[in-house]
């Protein structure tokens, strides 16, 4: 709402070690979201080197694997996905009406799983020799 | 303590010599009687002070703001020391500060029982009912602030138009297609019916999951939680019949209605009488969908 004056800390952005699990919900949500956009004009590019022949998409996705920021890219962007997904699954939940009591722990559930799956993933990820 | 400005001081003073010289009028009397009066105040309000060192007390920080007063207009923070006994909620120790602090400290309150929906206020970093929490819930010191996202009018009375307005935009009001023949006659509804807008009928209007409401906040037209739970109600009374319920679907169904709804939870949160909000919110989509979807 429009404001006359500076209300300060009441309704300050630095308020959000107040916020609550749905609210943190939204805000990841937001923000995968937004990560998974940027993802996808990358991915286009990466992919149509492959217009060039194939050799240069060969070299373009090994020269790109070869470095280490890549990889710890990857295991950022698979957590993002991850997390992407779950709460997608737990924002059907509650657009279906079902276990809407339960949502902040759904929330926690899929950070949970989301970690999990991050960390299993990391051998896949970056075990591999940077060629 | 508070921040009450002092103008009488020099006034008094040139009283006090006027009255020596003077016969004694019955002003000069009415004079010397309340600084009399004062006096025994000022004593009284020491010893009170005093007194509370051994006694148990809450420290209270209030948000202060009055455009009307030079002085007054930058907001700021008061603390106030007040006495704590067992069963304290932050409106008792609001009211307290005000009886014997600071008069010019000015809060809503009515009922006192969570009812009236006046005293919504934004209590350490939540928006709760003056009235229903209880002191020993909180951490010391008590920050009580007005509700966010609302205009200010004075120290912690919000602008509650807006809020008004989007409760009405609902026509929150029973309004079935038909009536009785015999005018007098009850309406009843069924038992099923009842259980399943028993909770939407708790409302008390204060105003808290509205304010709370991060959508809400950035978005004026959006008609906020109460107002979808006040047209859940209606919406989903049987009674009112299928011509008025397309009506109140048209109205919530809209593109500042219930699809602005991100579900955060923070009104659901929030809501002093435990309204599912963002369920009932989420319901209405649902028979939104199910109203527009056609599949032929």
């Amino acid at each position: 709402m429009s404001q006359s004056y500076n209300r300060g800390t009441v309704e300050d952005f630095g308020r959000w070690r107040e916020f609550s699990a749905g609210m943190w919900a939204w805000i990841f949500h937001k923000f995968t979201g937004w990560v998974l956009v940027g993802y996808l004009f990358t991915h286009i590019a990466v992919l149509s080197t492959s217009l060039g022949g194939a050799e240069l998409y060969t070299n373009t996705l090994q020269g790109l694997e070869a470095l280490l920021v890549v990889r710890f890219l990857e295991v950022g962007l698979l957590a993002v996905a991850v997390f992407h997904i779950l709460n997608g699954i737990r924002l059907l939940m509650v657009d279906l009406g079902v276990g809407l009591e339960a949502q902040d722990k759904s929330f926690y559930a899929s950070l949970v799983l989301t970690g999990a799956i991050v960390v299993a993933s990391i051998p896949t990820f970056l075990g591999g020799p940077l060629a | 303590m508070s921040t009450q400005i002092e103008q009488q001081e020099t006034e008094t003073e040139a009283d006090e010599a006027e009255s020596e010289q003077a016969v004694e009028s019955p002003g000069d009397q009415r004079r010397a009687a309340k600084r009399q009066r004062q006096a025994e105040r000022d004593v009284q309000r020491e010893a009170e002070e005093a007194s509370l060192d051994d006694e148990e007390t809450v420290e209270l920080k209030v948000f202060r703001y009055d455009p009307e007063v030079e002085g007054k207009q930058e907001p700021r923070f008061d603390d106030f020391t007040v006495p704590f006994h067992k069963g304290m909620t932050v409106l008792d120790a609001l009211i307290y500060a005000r009886d014997r602090y600071d008069s010019s400290l000015t809060f809503r309150h009515s009922c006192r029982q969570a009812v009236c929906g006046s005293d919504a206020l934004f209590v350490n970093g939540r928006q709760r009912l003056g009235c229903k929490t209880q002191l020993s819930d909180l951490d010391d010191p008590i920050r009580i602030e007005p509700l966010p996202h609302q205009e200010v009018v004075k120290d912690l009375v919000v602008d509650m138009e807006h809020f008004y307005d989007q409760m009405e935009a609902v026509e929150p009001y029973f309004d079935a297609d038909e009536l009785p023949e015999d005018s007098l006659e009850e309406q009843r509804q069924t038992r099923e019916n009842r259980e399943k807008v028993k909770m939407s009928t708790r409302c008390i209007w204060c105003g808290a999951c509205m304010s709370s409401c991060n959508i809400a906040a950035g978005d004026n037209e959006y008609l906020g939680p109460a107002a979808i739970n006040k047209a859940y109600r209606f919406a989903m009374d049987e009674r009112e019949g299928e011509n008025r319920k397309q009506e109140r679907l048209r109205i919530i169904e809209q593109e500042h209605g219930v699809w602005r709804c991100q579900t955060q939870f923070s009104c659901t949160e929030v809501c002093p009488k435990d309204i599912p909000l963002t369920e009932h919110i989420q319901e209405l989509k649902r028979e939104a969908v199910k109203n527009n979807l056609k599949f032929w």
